[in-house]
């Protein structure tokens, strides 16, 4: 089967490093991966913040992208709850039967990596290798919008050399959501520090999430603290081999 | 007293005093976690926790989409056992009703019952007004109305305060309401206690007339119920001769046996016990038994406004139980009065609109946004509410309220970003200038060696107050796919 990646807009513009990573991987355990051209974001800033006019041309370019392809494979738990939770809003608010119709057939489709890798590969160990000490942060859409459940931990205890150590709080929002970055910036860096403080307690290099997002969020505040850890996106991790270790450049 | 809380600046503004405010965040964070775990343990005990909730939204959704029938039903059931019924459909009217019954008794001092509606409609301030003089009796609500303040949380209003505090308000302020604190009062949570029964029972032997909310309403016999753990509610609900209940007419649920879903859903999720400590459930006027003239006033204020949105009415099913404030990140850094009204964190985030209609003023437009969307809140509910999904829909109705205005710049992002990105070679050609960014060398780099930028002009200094961020790829996804990636053999 052509499996359609979703780099998400995010991914594509930002950190193409996990798009990439994901076409890796999935090439490495034989699937045939298509990169749909017209593809550019799903629309969820747009949802999210209460825009669904403005979302509705996003949408119809999703649907338009990926029609056809079996299934479609989406770095982020954020942008694939969107697809199969939040578009069908979208295309109410529209009033076109035909895109309401493409978004019924797109959302049963589309799934996060770890759900793609774990319950339609039926994969757990991907062959990776990754000689870091790491700790997972699983994103709040992941986590609640998509109940992916431990299928990331699952695909992550299995990467030779991984030193995985919990993240305590871990199943508390970092304080990224999109707009309230910077909508509500103090809070959202009070909630960000707090994860940060976590992450620096696990004494970790690597914090690996499958949301650039809110990588991008609590990395940001890492950084400014000069804490000497990386963010890495799970793609990044799953891709990692002996040969083509991740970080490469 | 006296405290409103009008005038509020919206969320972000008051979010920022409340975060530089260290106290509150220990105490809030101490307490809330507490609470959290407590709950956590005692719901794991239930394994038909699920069923419980899926029954109970389902009894709740009946009974809001025949509303009008259960409340008739109500009334006549109420009246037959001798109370008086008054419809009011805003504040103004409900506080009319009850300040009216004071001065046909010649009361100028009533005692209260913790109840939210009440404080909804501002109770206590319009009795004031009219020289009566209004006591709470929950000690939580005691320390709030003598230190002058405002409730920070649904089933805990003062859990922005701490001991030493409750102390001094306590020494400073009880002399002026009735019986004084002892001169030696310590902060022993034993002696505050102590010092506030003392206090209170003094009102209880004294109030002629008392006010109360009501958790529940049951249409089919006409019972009114209130859950307490202090057993002053049951003092106020049989000593005085008056009693005046104030009761939202979302509270109403069809039959006793209904009631059996609720009070064990109730205390697990607000205080984490398996049952409440006082349970009290009163029906009209018995003879020579308790207060011997009682009132019921049924209030709208707001909430027919909810129930004719379709989908948002599923918010009149909350039981406030507060859970969903005690689970919130963003409750939990900020308390409860940055949401400006006497219902925070996620339920007053959405309650708020939507009893008031949004477009009514900035505080309110500015709740739906005080989230994440993390779904900490709508995972934790006793009756099932879509909180994240009623947050964007409330989202969804602020941005169309204001689509007639001045467009504001976020607005104009939004329209801009919609168009950047809505075709992907207009996207591409965006990708090609900011990875002209990437190129400039920069001084600083990330972990991992991407450049980057620690400063950016408003409105990007939002993120760059406190936040690097990563300066963009010299080379997009979509470019690599392009030059590369199409054809990249297998790594393996
Ligand atoms: S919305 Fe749900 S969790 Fe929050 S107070 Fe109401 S019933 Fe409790």
């Amino acid at each position: 089967m052509t499996v359609a990646v979703m780099a998400t807009c995010l991914g594509d513009a930002m950190f193409p490093d996990a798009p990439r990573a994901t076409v890796r991987l999935l090439r490495r355990l034989g699937v045939d991966v298509a990169v749909p051209d017209a593809q550019t974001c799903c629309g969820q800033p747009m949802v999210n913040t209460g825009y669904l006019d403005e979302a509705v041309p996003l949408v119809r370019t999703t649907v338009g992208a990926f029609e056809g392809y079996e299934a479609v494979v989406v770095p982020s738990g954020s942008c694939a709850g969107s697809v199969r939770h939040q578009h069908r809003l979208v295309a109410e608010r529209s009033g076109d039967a035909a895109l309401a119709d493409g978004v019924a057939r797109l959302a049963p489709r589309t799934y996060e990596l770890s759900e793609f890798l774990v319950d339609v590969l039926g994969v757990t160990d991907v062959g990776a290798t990754f000689t870091h000490r790491v700790t997972y942060h699983p994103t709040c859409h992941s986590l609640r919008m998509l109940r992916v459940g431990d299928r990331p931990l699952r695909l992550l205890r299995e990467v030779r050399g991984i030193d995985l150590v919990d993240l305590p709080g871990a199943e508390e929002c970092c304080g990224f959501g999109g707009t309230f970055a910077v909508k509500n910036a103090d809070t959202s860096v009070a909630m960000g520090s707090d994860k940060a403080r976590h992450v620096r307690e696990t004494g970790a290099e690597v914090l690996v999430a499958g949301d650039a997002s809110c990588l991008m969020h609590v990395g940001g505040l890492l950084s400014r603290q000069r804490a000497g850890v990386r963010t890495m996106h799970l793609a990044e991790v799953l891709a990692s081999t002996a040969e083509h270790p991740a970080g490469e450049r | 007293m006296g405290a409103t809380f009008v005038g509020m600046p919206p969320f972000p503004e008051a979010a920022r005093t409340a975060l530089a405010d260290t106290r509150l965040r220990r105490n809030l964070g101490h307490a809330t976690a507490t609470i959290r775990a407590k709950r956590a343990a005692v719901v794991a005990e239930l394994d038909d926790w699920e069923d419980l909730r899926r029954q109970a939204a389902a009894v709740k959704d009946e009974t809001l989409t025949h509303l009008d029938e259960h409340l008739l039903t109500l009334e006549a059931a109420l009246t037959e056992r001798g109370a008086i019924v008054h419809w009011a459909r805003d504040a103004a009217d409900a506080c009319a009703v009850v300040a009216e019954v004071a001065r046909a008794h010649g009361i100028d001092e009533v005692v209260k019952v913790k109840s939210m509606a009440t404080q909804e409609i501002g109770l206590n301030e319009a009795l004031a007004a009219r020289g009566i003089a209004a006591w709470e009796t929950d000690l939580a609500e005691l320390i709030v109305q003598l230190g002058d303040d405002l409730p920070s949380h649904i089933l805990v209003p003062a859990i922005h305060r701490g001991r030493s505090e409750i102390r001094e308000i306590f020494r400073t302020r009880m002399a002026a309401a009735g019986r004084p604190a002892p001169d030696d009062l310590t902060d022993d949570p034993a002696a505050l206690a102590g010092a506030a029964r003392l206090h209170l029972r003094e009102k209880f032997l004294a109030a002629r007339m008392a006010v109360s909310g009501a958790n529940f309403a049951v249409a089919e016999t006409g019972t009114l119920v209130v859950v307490e753990s202090e057993g002053n509610g049951r003092m106020c609900l049989t000593l005085p001769e008056v009693l005046v209940s104030v009761v939202g007419i979302e509270k109403v649920v069809p039959t006793y046996a209904d009631l059996d879903l609720f009070l064990r859903l109730l205390p697990r999720s607000s205080t984490g016990e398996r049952m409440n400590p006082y349970t009290s459930t009163w029906a009209g006027v018995t003879p020579g038994d308790g207060p011997q003239e009682v009132h019921v006033v049924l209030l709208d204020n707001g909430r027919t406004r909810a129930l004719a949105d379709e989908y948002a009415r599923q918010v009149l099913r909350c039981i406030r139980c507060s859970a969903c404030l005690n689970v919130c990140p963003v409750y939990e850094r900020v308390g409860g009065h940055a949401y400006g009204s006497v219902y925070p964190g996620p339920i007053g985030a959405i309650l708020n609109p939507l009893l008031k209609g949004v477009g009514s003023d900035p505080v309110t437009d500015s709740l739906p946004y005080a989230s994440t969307l993390c779904g900490a809140c709508g995972d934790v509910c006793p009756v099932a509410i879509d909180i994240p999904g009623i947050l964007v829909h409330e989202r969804v109705k602020v941005v169309d309220a204001h689509r007639g205005d001045r467009p504001k710049a976020e607005a104009l992002a939004m329209r801009a970003a919609a168009w950047g990105l809505g075709e992907a070679g207009r996207m591409a050609l965006g990708e090609k200038v900011s990875g002209l960014v990437g190129r400039l060398p920069r001084r600083r780099g990330m972990p991992g060696g991407r450049g980057a930028l620690s400063w950016l002009p408003f409105p990007g200094s939002r993120w760059t107050g406190a936040r690097d961020l990563p300066t963009p790829p010299v080379e997009s996804f979509r470019a690599w796919w392009r030059r590369a990636g199409r054809d990249e053999e297998v790594r393996r």
